[in-house]
């Protein structure tokens, strides 16, 4: 399967990346060609294999349902750019 | 033309656990912001989910209540989009295999009909962060401290046709999710949001309109206007010649007016994938059995149960069973005062009356159930008429008397020794000389209505405790006399 320049940017656009003018098509070439492996293995037979959701075959272990994080709002904030009455400032972004 | 609307909902549910879905980080309400917010919540590098057992209990629970499907293997996906609630990227959920597969709940409609509606899925998911818009210059500010909180996601089919049954559906929910004990019910702290998605079109026609979805209504009141607006834009549309288009919609209660929030065409494309840092979810059929042994009884059960074991009407037995608090609160006032007729009645009058205007909930009633079934056995037993008890309820809610200390105190308590009483009527006789004459010469069946007069005076007389059915056999005995 060959995706084109089109879908890429769009990709690249709900991903937040960004890709330079001149390398657009490069990178458009290089997903194709990987898209063209994904297609080879497409092409075997998984009729009766059901998808696998993890490659270990393992189960979850869950917890407890009890508090074990207190308040670390200081040190967690401690690398944040910017904080104003406990919150973190970001640029502002109204949906 | 005539129309038709289609309403589908999708409801998130705040679950009641003590701490994250996937951290140990508190979940509880009104925190300083970001207090309750660990290194996992943040999207710390390195950080990895460890999922709360609690989340899926409760999933469980509900999925068995509306006699779901449960999936012993469930598998977290995740969800990509940017925003700064969400610190991850992406929103940890379940889209191909969630907890709860398909299911039904009953609605009862105001005209006594009853309907099915089918629930597509219910999955579990966490909820964003909250962002602040105001008071930073440009910037938004952002608490954490929701991030991380469980949820689950209710997703009904297009089975409902207008506001009522959304909301009927919506109320329902509500009271199973409560009953249940797996969400607070808080609905003005965001504890359920309802997402409605409507259609219309022509009577008659199979084929669906094009919907649209209005997101995040927190009360019922809000969700009928909402729906209402949305049906009324949607009809005017087409019938101007328009189109709707289909995308999502924000509803302004202050405004009562809606706008666009984004078009199909420009939502994001999520590209959902399985989530690499959680395996599958996998329990036993013993496991869910054991889950299903520890469900309360359900408001359905409930409500058949009053109608049953207290022959109390559909419309009394629906209201008390909806809730947990008020449920119990009603089974302790009747335990206590042995009448459920009677303690409905004061629950739903009285009492719940009182709470509305002084804006308070059952938890924080002045009254208990206790010293209310005191109130009620004194009616009961005769002592105290019901309008001379609407006067002690009012001392009792302001006091922490009980209702025999007010009766006394107040010297309330009614008269129903016959020697007293055969006094009063004696003299409200005496000065009546007109009325008995008018009681004497009037035909036999009009006289009934005539009593009327004595019994008022002589109530008037009493201050209101004269018992008011022993003053109608001693006045119809004396009066009768005079014939």
């Amino acid at each position: 399967m060959a995706v084109d320049r089109g879908t890429i940017e769009k990709l690249a656009e709900l991903a937040r990346i960004q890709i330079s003018e001149a390398n657009i098509d490069d990178v458009t070439t290089s997903i194709s060609e990987i898209l063209g492996l994904v297609d080879q293995l497409q092409a075997a037979n998984t009729d009766n294999v059901a998808p696998m959701a993890h490659p270990l075959d393992a189960v979850q272990r869950l917890r407890a349902d009890q508090v074990t994080e207190n308040n670390q709002r200081e040190d967690l904030q401690a690398c944040a750019p910017e904080v104003e009455d406990g919150l973190f400032l970001v640029p502002q972004v109204i949906d | 033309m005539q129309w038709e609307t289609v309403i589908g909902l999708e409801v998130h549910v705040q679950l009641a656990t003590k701490t994250k879905i996937f951290s140990g980080a508190s979940t509880a309400f009104g925190a300083e912001p970001n207090t309750q917010a660990c290194a996992i919540d943040l999207a710390m590098p390195g950080t990895l989910p460890v999922p709360n057992e609690e989340a899926f209990r409760y999933a469980i629970m509900f999925g068995l209540a509306i006699d779901a499907e449960i999936a012993q293997r469930s598998v977290f996906d995740r969800k990509n989009y940017f925003y700064p609630d969400l610190p991850k990227g992406y929103q940890t959920t379940q889209l191909d295999r969630p907890i709860v597969g398909a299911g039904n709940m009953e609605i009862q409609l105001s005209s006594g009909k009853t309907k099915t509606i089918r629930i597509h899925h219910a999955h579990l998911e966490e909820d964003a962060g909250k962002s602040l818009h105001e008071d930073f210059q440009g910037m938004s500010g952002i608490d954490l401290n929701r991030a991380g909180t469980p949820l689950i996601e209710i997703v009904s089919e297009p089975d409902m046709s207008n506001s009522e049954e959304a909301v009927a559906f919506a109320k329902k929910l509500h009271a199973l999710v409560s009953s249940l004990g797996i969400c607070d019910g808080e609905m003005s702290q965001g504890s359920m949001r309802f997402d409605v998605n409507i259609s219309v079109r022509p009577k008659g026609q199979t084929e669906l309109g094009t919907r649209t979805e209005t997101k995040n209504l927190n009360s019922f009141r809000f969700m009928e206007r909402a729906i209402a607006l949305e049906v009324e834009r949607q009809i005017d549309l087409i019938e101007d010649g328009g189109t709707v288009r289909q995308e999502t919609r924000l509803y302004d209660a202050e405004k009562h007016a809606s706008r666009s929030m984004r078009s199909k065409e420009e939502a994001n494309d999520y590209r959902y994938f399985p989530c690499p840092d959680l395996l599958p979810v996998v329990f036993d059929e013993d496991y869910i059995e054991a889950v299903r042994a520890t469900l309360p009884e359900l408001p359905e059960a409930r409500r058949d149960r009053y109608i049953e074991q207290y022959a109390l009407s559909s419309y009394d037995a629906e209201t008390l069973s909806g809730d947990r608090e008020l449920s119990a609160y009603f089974e302790a006032v009747t335990q206590d005062c042995g009448d459920a007729k009677l303690a409905a009645n004061w629950i739903m009058g009285e009492l719940s009356a009182s709470l509305n205007s002084a804006e308070l909930k059952l938890a924080n009633s002045p009254l208990n159930a206790t010293r209310l079934a005191g109130l009620i056995l004194r009616i009961k037993d005769g002592s105290i008429s019901g309008k001379i008890a609407k006067q002690v309820f009012e001392i009792m809610w302001a006091s922490n008397q009980s209702a025999d200390e007010v009766i006394e105190a107040e010297g309330l308590k009614q008269v129903s020794d016959t020697g007293e009483l055969a006094a009063m009527v004696d003299t409200v006789i005496a000065n009546s000389a007109k009325q008995v004459e008018n009681y004497r010469s009037a035909d036999a069946d009009k006289r009934p209505k005539m009593m009327g007069f004595f019994v008022g005076q002589i109530m008037k007389a009493s201050k209101g405790q004269a018992n008011p059915k022993a003053v109608n056999d001693i006045l119809i005995e004396k009066l009768n006399k005079l014939l």
